[in-house]
């Protein structure tokens, strides 16, 4: 029968939307607002690069170059000298006890083998339970010391200078060897903020109009449950590309995040994961009674999104019954294509083992929904 | 046109919630072409019906045909035929007059979108308001645009539930001279109301209570039905006559209207002669109204109701 489904309703309903968000100042405040209020949070209000971090010393040659390499590294802002030690134990006990975060030990005659073109090393033990602390500072500390030592290699040893490296920098990560970079914030937030807006605004779509009455209406209309649905999101499918433009725009000139692969790969699969959770959205929409239900319904889908999708924590991290959930939510797999093609470049073929979980999901939440829809008021 | 040719015909219609039978067992039947006044006391199960008529609910039990197709399987082709007008206003309060009637027209299909919406916009005088957003506009207005909306798609069935609850009494009267034009077209209109003057306007009337189909017919076959006498005391002291008489089981309506005091009841002995014994002031005999109809088959279905 021709009038299973008709593209021309779904665009009537998809207009009516538009028309109804163009009107709804405060969703669009919202909608433009959410990435650059996060964005910005995580970019700058929570330091992901914090500084003074509490430090210990322990070092085992006092002399003017050794004073020098401490000086420069409180001056540099990421050090917070809290202690001078004396012992390997009493450094190992601070950083187990959480008390200081860097233990820098500098050998024996440091300066006497530096001098001799021994090679002498610096010792670093960093404390890495909270990864993302540290990086600034673990990333900036060799080339604080190189800087230091080199500026102070001047008169008869002058001539060291030009044989670098005249000493190494060992850097011992405790607890957490893996490390992440603050990069991978970036990549997160596009799926987080997308993620957020897309459930929110289509579980608020179907409550909002059988609060208002609008419901009773539009079923005693011929349309079909997939005409509605798809009508219904389409608006919210521009939208959630407009923030991912947003998103992009200022990762790369606000945080210089580099963009490695292709955008235009990143926002094809963009789509799949907006429809993903359009589609969620539209089910909790379409199983709440009021607006108050939705919200609640959407928090308990967003939460374990952000725990368990590898945004908050690293997912292998996480004890295997948590990646088992994490592994059925679509924010997990467009998390890892997103830091796929961002940050390592990666391409279809390697992204694809992340890219079929989200057709199926996209599949499922669509059949369930457009199943439970109820075509009367029953 | 043949009179027993008939729109809506449901027979033996049930609709339970859980437990609470809303509408019990009943059976409407509305000629093509007329105007059917629904009408019964608030929870009547006037909603109920309207609603499995259309296809919004599902009968508990029974069946029937809406312009010839069964409300059951059919509720696809039923809702291209019908115009649904609900009780509250659910057009889109943030869209415009003409949004709304152009968003109507797209969802089902039409062509020539711009024009028969101008012309809608014409004949119910909403063209100088179509920009205008539904949310602003005052009950009157509302109830025009929801009736415009419901005829855009030229239904051959008006199902309309309480359309003029809380509009002035111009604008109901320029509604139902709206109505009665579409009734002489040929459309057939099923109307729930409270107001006995749109009752009377109508070809015949349905009264449910509890469920239950009370009495139908014409206005003066339902008012001829209830057997009441009807009398008229005028003077100084009706509101005394009022007191004195008032719960006494003779009494089936009792209301002043000005300076007359209009009681009926069933027994016309009886009644006769408790009046004479209260009160001093001249009797005369009227006519029971549409009225004084409702409130005996409302009293009378109570009554009912309370005894099982």
């Amino acid at each position: 029968m021709a009038d299973v489904f008709s593209l021309y309703r779904v665009f009537a309903i998809g207009r009516k939307e538009f028309l109804q968000l163009k009107r709804d100042k405060i969703t669009l405040a919202m909608i433009i607002g959410l990435p650059i209020v996060l964005l910005t949070l995580f970019g700058y209000a929570i330091n992901t690069d914090p500084k003074n971090l509490n430090s210990a010393v322990l070092s085992r040659d006092n002399t003017e170059f050794t004073r020098s390499v401490i000086t420069g590294l409180k001056n540099s802002g990421y050090f917070k000298i809290e202690k001078e030690i004396t012992t390997d134990k009493e450094g190992k006990e601070l950083l187990q006890s959480g008390k200081m975060q860097f233990v820098i030990t500098i050998p024996d005659n440091f300066s006497r083998n530096l001098i001799r073109g021994d090679k002498p090393s610096i010792l670093i033990e960093i404390d890495a339970t909270d990864p993302v602390t540290i990086a600034g500072a673990a990333s900036s500390l060799q080339g604080i010391i190189k800087s230091i030592i080199i500026r102070d290699l001047k008169g008869p040893v002058a001539h060291l200078r030009g044989e670098l490296p005249a000493f190494d920098i060992e850097v011992q990560k405790l607890y957490n060897p893996e490390g992440l970079t603050h990069y991978n914030i970036v990549p997160g937030l596009i799926a987080l903020i997308l993620m957020i807006t897309c459930i929110i605004m289509t579980a608020l779509a179907l409550t909002k109009e059988r609060e208002r009455g609008n419901m009773e209406n539009l079923l005693s209309m011929p349309v079909q449950p997939i005409e509605v649905m798809m009508g219904k999101i389409s608006p919210y499918i521009i939208i959630g590309y407009i923030q991912s433009i947003i998103i992009l725009l200022m990762a790369k000139f606000l945080f210089h995040v580099p963009v490695l692969g292709s955008v235009a790969l990143l926002m094809l699969l963009t789509l799949i994961f907006i429809i993903c959770n359009l589609a969620l959205g539209f089910a909790i929409s379409t199983a709440a009674k009021n607006q108050t239900q939705a919200l609640q319904m959407s928090m308990m889908t967003m939460i374990p999104s952000i725990l368990l999708s590898g945004f908050a924590f690293p997912f292998y991290g996480m004890p295997l019954w948590a990646q088992g959930v994490g592994g059925c939510l679509p924010m997990t797999y467009f998390i890892r294509i997103t830091r796929g093609i961002i940050l390592k470049g990666n391409s279809f073929i390697e992204v694809w083992p992340h890219v079929w979980p989200l057709l199926i999901f996209m599949l499922v939440v669509t059949t369930f929904t457009v199943r439970i829809y109820k075509r009367t008021l029953d | 046109m043949n009179k027993t040719e008939l729109a809506i015909d449901v027979k033996n219609l049930s609709k339970k919630f859980g437990n609470k039978v809303v509408v019990n067992h009943i059976d409407v039947q509305v000629p093509k072409g007329q105007i059917i006044g629904f009408l019964g006391p608030n929870g009547s199960g006037k909603t109920t019906t309207i609603r499995m008529i259309c296809g919004l609910l599902t009968p508990t039990t029974g069946a029937g045909t809406c312009m010839g197709m069964d409300i059951r399987t059919k509720a696809d082709e039923i809702r291209k035929k019908v115009g649904y007008m609900t009780q509250k206003f659910s057009f889109w309060e943030d869209l415009s007059i003409r949004e709304n009637l152009e968003f109507v027209a797209r969802v089902f299909g039409m062509d020539n979108i711009k024009e028969r919406v101008d012309n809608a916009l014409k004949n119910l005088g909403l063209a100088q308001r179509q920009e205008q957003l539904a949310g602003t506009l005052s009950g009157g207005w509302k109830q025009r645009l929801a009736l415009a909306a419901c005829i855009l798609h030229e239904p051959e069935i008006l199902l309309l539930d309480e359309p003029t609850a809380g509009v002035d009494p111009k604008a109901r009267r320029e509604f139902w001279d709206e109505l009665r034009n579409l009734s002489e077209k040929g459309i057939t209109i099923l109307v729930s109301t409270h107001y006995m003057d749109e009752a009377e306007r109508c070809h015949s009337i349905i009264y449910i209570a509890y469920g239950d189909i009370m009495v139908k017919g014409t206005v003066q076959e339902v008012i001829d039905s209830t057997k009441l006498v009807t009398y008229s005391i005028s003077g100084d002291d009706i509101m005394g006559v009022m007191d004195k008489i008032k719960g006494n089981p003779e009494i089936v309506t009792m209301a002043p209207y000005g300076d007359q005091l209009r009681i009926s009841g069933s027994d016309k002995y009886k009644l006769e002669h408790l009046l004479n014994k209260s009160t001093k002031d001249k009797i005369t005999q009227a006519e029971p109204s549409l009225e004084d109809a409702f409130i005996f088959y409302m009293t009378k279905s109570a009554k009912e109701e309370e005894n099982g």
